[in-house]
């Protein structure tokens, strides 16, 4: 599996190189800033991108806006965007074409090599993973709302997050502790709640939620 | 609202370049208005010299009869004591008040100056002083007597207020009045009369009034004098109207030096008030440095040091400790993250004020719609201050007001970034209760900004804030 990577810190660059290849991933470029992204993203075509938000030479949110450009003028390439903060405004563009394949984390979450590689997977596979953190804030806004939402039981709502954070069945009844049908109950109940369209498709039932929760 | 004011005489001001007949009548309804005012301001001067005159009064007649007839007691004396307490109480008690009046006055001539007679009066008055705090109670929000007197006496603002009572009671009348009286004295003494001679439809105006006896008093010659007279007076009476706002701009307005010291005055205290606020900010910034990230990072060293020792001995317990290490650094950059996102949030310097405020709609707990748009971006402290005003608003709302939805309008018209937040809350916000909304106006002052809160009991709350500043 093909990734480009874009960083303008050569330590976090050279870390992500180290842990991707450790993983089994193909480094096609590792770039440091956000036109040679583009230009590495044309010309290497890799199966998932990894893009930090700020890069060279504005050090504002360049790396989004490659990104987003690299998606426009390639539907439907995968990109996970790293990021020393997580904004709300940054998740819905990322998800507004709603062809999924798109990532959000925190740089904190590198730490943990397993669990990042599993998510630049996923988003190479179409999935999509978002950071705990924006979901948090998602459910906290929705929370206060009196709405279908609080009809959900602790356990569902648990399930609800680690959905909305990209997570199959099985990764979630692996968290969990529970069996992959007792999660599949759960999430039909979840939707049956919420009034949501039942959908086999992972990716779908994601961004479903998503939208559901970002309303 | 000087900026209104001048916008509303200016079109008043257009109006009269060629009123009429009606705007003409109308300028003499408003000369009687203003000379409404007038009489009460005579009355405000009396309330401010009788209590005066009246002690001064006592205590001369006072002292007048004890030299005259030694010490002694009786009804003389009680008299003028009585006159003596009387007018030291009115001090006491109608001076603060009359004065106060007088102001409001003062202020509403301004008001009415500038949309009748399109003259602009502008305003210098010192702010009232903090009230003193009085120990163990809260903080107090009347003044004492003599923080109340002192603030209002050194102000030239009150002296000058006073000054126009006085002109206004002595000269002032004229000017209203002379138009009023050639309408008036034309009509009634001279054409009355004059129709009453003319034929059979006005021959019971005959009786009404005797017409003036002098030579050549024909009704024609009467119904002319009357005719010219009210000419007269209607078409001065708009000239002197603006005479008379002319008048009033000579005594009210404040002296320049007046208005450069008032502005002084406002950047010294907004300035100290800046300068411990960035203080304050960098105490806290260094605080939560040290308790947070350095504290972990310290803690870090030691997991790592410890692990090292571990390794060889003890392998499972050294990756225990490094895992221990990799949660601690975790917890560093979340507390780091919020620090930063308290200096200067990421989004607002990637996006500008508008996607900031965007974002902070979105982890709004409450449904925030955010509406308008800024064409360029305001300076980066203004756009800073402006962030953290609207962050705060949106707690309050959300803190507060028990509203469910809140929407937040910003734009820039007229030299200024204006952004208003509103709610469907229970209403009841003043920046005289809580230190929160006072607090943000002040940190807005820095920047010659505003804030005005509505919010009355029920709701709905609209807080507009304004602050000068050119986009880029």
């Amino acid at each position: 599996m093909r990734v480009v990577i874009a960083e303008d810190l050569f330590l976090l660059r050279d870390g992500l190189i180290r842990l991707l290849e450790a993983y089994g991933f193909e480094v096609g470029a590792a770039v440091d800033n956000g036109g040679d992204f583009l230009a590495a993203v044309r010309s290497r075509r890799p199966d998932v991108a990894v893009v930090d938000v700020r890069l060279p030479p504005t050090f504002t949110d360049e790396g989004l806006r490659a990104a987003l450009r690299a998606r426009a003028e390639l539907p439907g390439l995968p990109i996970l965007v790293l990021s020393q903060y997580v904004e709300q405004l940054y998740a819905r563009e990322l998800l507004a074409d709603g062809a999924g394949a798109v990532g959000y984390l925190l740089k904190d979450r590198v730490f943990d090599g397993a669990q990042f590689t599993d998510a630049v997977k996923r988003v190479a596979d179409g999935g999509t993973a978002m950071d705990p953190e924006v979901i948090a804030r998602l459910l906290a806004r929705n929370a206060t709302f009196e709405g279908p939402l609080s009809r959900l039981s602790p356990r569902e709502r648990e399930v609800l997050s680690l959905m909305a954070e990209g997570r199959s069945n099985a990764a979630i009844a692996a968290r969990l502790v529970v069996t992959e049908r007792a999660v599949a109950k759960h999430t039909a109940a979840i939707f049956t709640k919420l009034d949501l369209q039942p959908s086999d498709d992972d990716n779908r039932r994601v961004l479903a939620v998503l939208a559901y929760l970002g309303r | 609202m000087y900026g209104e004011a001048a916008a509303a005489a200016g079109e008043a001001g257009g109006a009269r370049l060629r009123p009429g007949l009606g705007g003409r009548l109308l300028a003499l309804g408003r000369a009687l208005t203003f000379f409404g005012l007038l009489l009460a301001g005579a009355v405000l001067l009396m309330l401010v010299l009788a209590p005066a005159v009246l002690a001064a009064l006592g205590l001369g007649q006072f002292l007048k009869y004890q030299l005259n007839h030694g010490l002694s007691f009786d009804s003389q004396d009680a008299r003028d004591l009585l006159a003596l307490v009387l007018g030291l109480a009115c001090c006491r008690f109608v001076l603060p008040v009359a004065l106060l009046a007088a102001r409001r006055l003062a202020m509403l001539t301004r008001r009415l100056s500038a949309r009748w007679c399109g003259v602009v009066i502008g305003a210098a008055y010192e702010p009232p002083p903090a009230a003193r705090r009085q120990a163990g109670a809260a903080r107090t929000s009347r003044l004492s007597y003599q923080q109340r007197m002192s603030w209002l006496l050194s102000d030239a603002g009150t002296w000058r207020d006073l000054l126009w009572l006085v002109v206004n009671t002595v000269a002032g009348w004229t000017l209203l009045l002379v138009p009023v009286t050639l309408v008036c004295v034309g009509t009634i003494t001279f054409i009355v009369p004059a129709l009453g001679s003319m034929g059979p439809p006005f021959r019971m105006l005959r009786h009404l009034v005797t017409p003036p006896a002098f030579p050549g008093n024909t009704p024609l010659v009467l119904f002319l004098i009357g005719l010219a007279m009210v000419a007269t007076g209607t078409w001065t009476g708009p000239l002197l109207l603006r005479g008379y706002g002319g008048l009033a701009r000579l005594v009210l307005a404040p002296s320049g030096q007046a208005e450069l010291a008032q502005r002084v005055a406002q950047l010294t205290r907004t300035r100290r008030e800046t300068l411990d606020t960035g203080a304050a900010e960098l105490r806290r910034i260094e605080r939560d440095l040290h308790d947070g990230a350095q504290a972990r990072l310290v803690a870090m060293g030691l997991t790592l040091d410890a692990a090292g020792r571990l390794i060889d001995t003890d392998p499972a317990a050294a990756r225990a400790l490094l895992y221990e290490a990799r949660d601690a650094s975790a917890r560093a950059l979340a507390e780091l993250r919020d620090l930063v996102r308290g200096i200067h949030p990421p989004v607002l310097a990637d996006r500008g004020l508008a996607d900031a405020i965007r974002a902070l709609a979105l982890d709004s707990p409450l449904r925030a719609r955010v509406t308008g748009s800024l064409p360029g971006r305001p300076p980066a402290p203004v756009e800073s201050a402006a962030y953290f005003a609207v962050s705060e608003l949106l707690a309050n709302v959300a803190k507060h007001s028990g509203a469910g939805a809140a929407e937040v309008d910003l734009r820039h018209s007229g030299g200024s970034l204006r952004i208003s937040v509103s709610d469907d809350g229970a209403g009841g916000a003043s920046p005289a209760r809580g230190t929160g909304l006072s607090g943000i106006a002040r940190r807005l002052a820095a920047f010659d900004g505003v804030l005005v809160v509505s919010s009355p009991v029920g709701g709905p709350t609209v807080v507009s804030l304004e602050m000068p500043c050119a986009l880029s």
